[in-house]
């Protein structure tokens, strides 16, 4: 039991730590953004938090120093400066180690948790001007106190600080923005307390303030928040009623019990006044038993409980999204793919039966399945800035280290993919920014001489486009070098040297295995494994990868994904009663080939399809299938990255919602199909990789060429 | 091939093949099933027979007669596949065995196995577990995972060699 409390501890912890990692980088760019400064803040709070609760005392111990450091950041106390980021970057990583229970020796950075603190320690006391704020003292908690995320409690605050407050640096509507974010939240300002104009010392707060919050984060977080101010004001924290005020049945507090509650009113005065008849508030203030303050304090109350009363009778459940392990997910989209699979036999039945009752059944369930589809996949797909985070990271780290400045622009965080697809995307990227890095933009003093702007840029984007999501990596560094790429290529035998290439051609040397033009290898690149690895998991996400450049001017490399792994639209063809499936997305049209339109064309692959020339593969011949080709065949017309191929096949079925089925370890090595599929009559179809096929015979053609 | 192992399994199931009568471990067999439509996966050696459909998986079938060796296996009314369970590179797959036919189940004491003959039998050596009596005659018992281990496979995919060069290049 405790092991998955722990489990979800670590999940949400991990969480934090990107969200840390973000509002640091962010920080650095407007290093006087309160609300940043906040969610560093927050997010080590938490941290911290909940790590003390689930056994992670180290966590807890290490956090809670540097968040000490944080508090007087956010008091203005400290300077953000680079300094202070890069500590806490080194700092995150070393919680992450500890969170995944790392043994300290392997720690990244090298750096142990006590020196972490100690340069903490070290930048703190060169800011030292302010008077140093009260150690805080909520590292020892009274027994009993109430954890965080437990129920949800009202409390019932009053903050009165001190006259002298505003000497020490704090400004109290900090503090009560914090309780804001602690939950539903209302304040109401008591200004009864401020002077007459001609006494009112400006340096002074007069005001105090009654607060009524409802939180599930126990009363030690609101406690945490007056921690540095606690000797210096009036706190009074009050559960109401202990247990939300949320009891169905129970009726709303009378005005004059919760004034008489917080000892505004006597009940004997209360009494009296209710005597008459009339609006108590009004009575009371009347009667200058109270101010109208405080009234409206008590009025706001009683609001407040009676919306989170309307709140919780409306929805028993405090969460609008549920967290689901990622497998459970899988499962259902498997299902889904079944069903899926099984409907496309019913149609396919009914159809054949002619019976107007089934096939509007079936006709249903169709519309029902597809829009089940849809939603399946669709709660699978994440917004692509969840990675995009990281990579900010990567290119502050990198370029500090070869000394160069490099801006990272991120566009097009929203678009969503799905989570496999996102998953195994991360590392080609990781590659192709590094490769930006390292080979494309250049040093400053460089591109100073070339007039370019001393700040790098790498653009980072992601849009729709169709049933493809394009990602795009753009720098604007020097651009791949076209023969220096071909000499080596020559050189290692990848090409024949009067072959004629064009540019795009060149450009994919750099994806063979090995392949490098850097002279010497670096910490970095230049072993040319990189761009290998990079190759291999596009094609396992069967996506396609295009590299456009422009010599000094910088190298667009755009990525085409699939928007998911799982189903697609599919043409289903035949060839020799052998079934075949290619992706819809690439069809263009069909069209047919007849024996006489061989023969006119003598011998060569190219059909004329409406003035323009297409050249086709008979995917007969590709697969070996034996067999007299019919009379009359057909040409099914693909346009993948820009040329149009036509596949020719015996005939044309039609659509088909194709669930993609892996082939296995056995025909891993089988190059042309990218999967297998099940059709209505329960056979196994095979999905065409037809952008491979049109490669090979590319490939093929230029050998004998 | 140590005798130690071969004693943990007692129950085998027997097919023929041919002539030849096999048998194999019932703790690699998950079911049979009769000869189904089997799609065959283009440019692949003759005896990986294609894919079926097992309740929505996409199994692989291979023909047990070409792979020792032997002719195609035709379809008759015997006709089985044989669903085994193999660990390939220490993972479980799930692999269809086209036989002529099944035979029975039945138990086979430790010393009723001998250790396999190192010629003679027209089979890689380690394919073959050991040799069962039974009734006077042997039955080969089949090592099934070094049949369809992943050295077996290398030398099936090393057949599109000419394909797998091209797209290298690319």
């Amino acid at each position: 039991m405790m092991d998955t409390h722990k489990a979800a501890y670590q999940e949400e912890a991990r969480e934090l730590l990107v969200e840390l990692e973000s509002a640091l980088l962010d920080l650095e760019g407007s290093p006087d953004d309160q609300e940043l400064i906040g969610r560093v803040f927050r997010a080590m709070h938490t941290i911290k938090g909940s790590g003390a609760m689930f056994g992670f005392d180290d966590i807890a111990a290490f956090t809670h120093q540097i968040e000490t450091v944080y508090d007087r950041v956010r008091q203005g106390e400290i300077p953000v400066t680079k300094e202070l980021i890069n500590l806490t970057l080194t700092a995150k990583d070393i919680i992450k180690g500890m969170l995944d229970e790392i043994p300290q020796g392997e720690a990244p950075e090298g750096l142990t948790p006590s020196e972490v603190v100690d340069a903490f320690k070290r930048l703190v006391a060169k800011d030292e001007a302010v008077t140093p704020p009260k150690p805080p003292s909520f590292a020892a908690q009274p027994e009993g106190a109430s954890p965080p995320h437990s129920k949800t409690v009202t409390y019932r605050i009053r903050f009165a600080p001190e006259k002298e407050i505003f000497l020490g640096g704090t400004n109290p509507i900090m503090l009560l923005n914090e309780l804001h974010s602690l939950g539903e939240c209302r304040t109401v300002a008591q200004t009864d307390r401020i002077p007459l104009l001609e006494e009112i010392n400006p340096e002074y707060c007069y005001t105090y303030w009654d607060i009524i919050l409802t939180t599930d984060q126990g009363i030690d977080a609101i406690k945490d928040v007056f921690i540095f101010v606690e000797d210096q004001c009036d706190l009074k924290i009050e559960a109401i009623d202990g247990q939300t005020g949320v009891e169905s049945g129970e009726d709303d507090k009378r005005l004059g019990e919760i004034l008489v509650e917080k000892g505004d009113v006597s009940r004997e005065d209360l009494q009296k006044t209710l005597e008459e008849k009339k609006p108590i508030g009004e009575m009371l203030i009347n009667k200058g038993l109270t101010t109208p303050g405080k009234v409206e304090s008590a009025l706001v109350e009683q609001e407040h409980l009676r919306s989170i009363k309307e709140k919780a009778k409306a929805k028993d459940e405090p969460a609008a999204s549920i967290r689901v392990p990622a497998d459970k997910l899988d499962i259902l989209v498997n299902l889904v793919g079944e069903l899926v699979t099984v409907q496309a036999r019913l149609s396919q039945t009914a159809s054949l039966l002619h019976d107007p009752k089934v096939v509007s059944i079936a006709e249903e369930v169709e519309r029902l399945t597809g829009e089940l589809r849809d939603n399946t996949l669709n709660i699978r797909m994440l917004p692509i800035g969840t990675i995009f985070g990281r990579f900010k990271r990567l290119v502050r780290d990198l370029s500090q280290e070869l000394g160069k400045e490099i801006e990272l622009i991120t566009e097009g965080a929203e678009t969503e993919l799905d989570k496999t697809v996102l998953e195994r995307l991360n590392d080609p990227l990781v590659h192709l920014i590094r490769n930006s890095i390292d080979h494309g933009i250049e040093a400053p003093h460089i591109r100073e001489a070339y007039y370019k702007p001393k700040m790098g840029t790498i653009r980072l984007s992601a849009a729709h486009s169709g049933a493809y999501v394009n990602v795009r990596i753009q720098d604007d560094g020097n651009g791949l070098d076209r023969e220096a790429i071909l000499a080596k290529a020559i050189e290692k035998g990848l090409v024949s040297p009067n072959a004629d290439l064009t540019d795009k051609e060149v450009y994919n040397f750099i994806f063979a295995p090995g392949f490098s033009t850097a002279e010497k290898v670096t910490s970095v690149s230049g072993r040319g494994v990189g761009m290998d690895v990079v190759r291999k998991a596009i094609d396992s996400l069967r996506a396609s990868i295009d590299i456009t450049s422009e010599k000094g001017k910088g190298t667009v490399v755009t990525i085409k994904l699939p928007l998911t792994l799982a189903i697609v639209q599919g043409l289903l063809v035949n060839i020799e009663n052998n079934c075949f499936v290619l992706p819809l997305s690439i069809v263009e049209e069909c069209v047919e080939l007849t024996r006489e339109d061989i023969k006119q064309s003598h011998g060569r692959n190219l059909a004329h399809i409406r003035g323009e020339l297409v050249p086709y593969i008979r995917l007969r011949k590709e697969f070996a299938i034996p067999g007299e080709q019919p009379d009359i065949e057909q040409i099914v017309v693909t346009n993948s990255n820009g040329d149009r191929i036509g596949l020719v096949v015996d005939s044309v079925i039609g659509e088909h919602q194709t669930v993609i089925k892996n082939l296995g370890k056995f025909y891993k090595d089988v190059k042309n199909i990218s999967g297998a599929t099940i059709l209505g009559d329960g056979t196994v179809a095979l999905i065409v990789d037809v952008e491979k096929i049109t490669k090979s015979v590319e490939l093929a053609d230029k050998a004998f060429g | 091939m140590s005798i130690a192992s071969i004693t943990d399994t007692r129950q085998y199931l027997t097919f023929q093949l041919g002539e030849e009568v096999f048998a194999l471990g019932v703790s690699n067999v998950r079911e049979i099933l009769e000869f189904t439509t089997v799609t065959k996966v283009p440019k692949t050696p003759e005896f990986m027979r294609g894919v079926i459909n097992l309740r929505g998986s996409v199994v692989p079938v291979l023909d047990m007669r070409l792979k020792f060796g032997l002719t195609r296996t035709e379809k008759t009314v015997d006709t089985c596949i044989i669903v085994v369970e193999v660990s390939l590179d220490g993972e479980n797959a799930i692999i269809g065995a086209l036989v002529d036919s099944v035979q029975e189940v039945f138990d086979l004491e430790p010393d009723q196995v001998e250790p396999a003959p190192k010629i003679g039998t027209q089979l890689k050596t380690e394919f073959i577990k050991g040799m069962g009596k039974r009734d006077d005659h042997f039955i080969i018992l089949l090592d099934i995972d070094k049949v369809f281990s992943s050295e077996e496979l290398a030398v099936a995919g090393g057949m599109s060699g000419e394909e797998m060069q091209m797209a290298g290049n690319g």
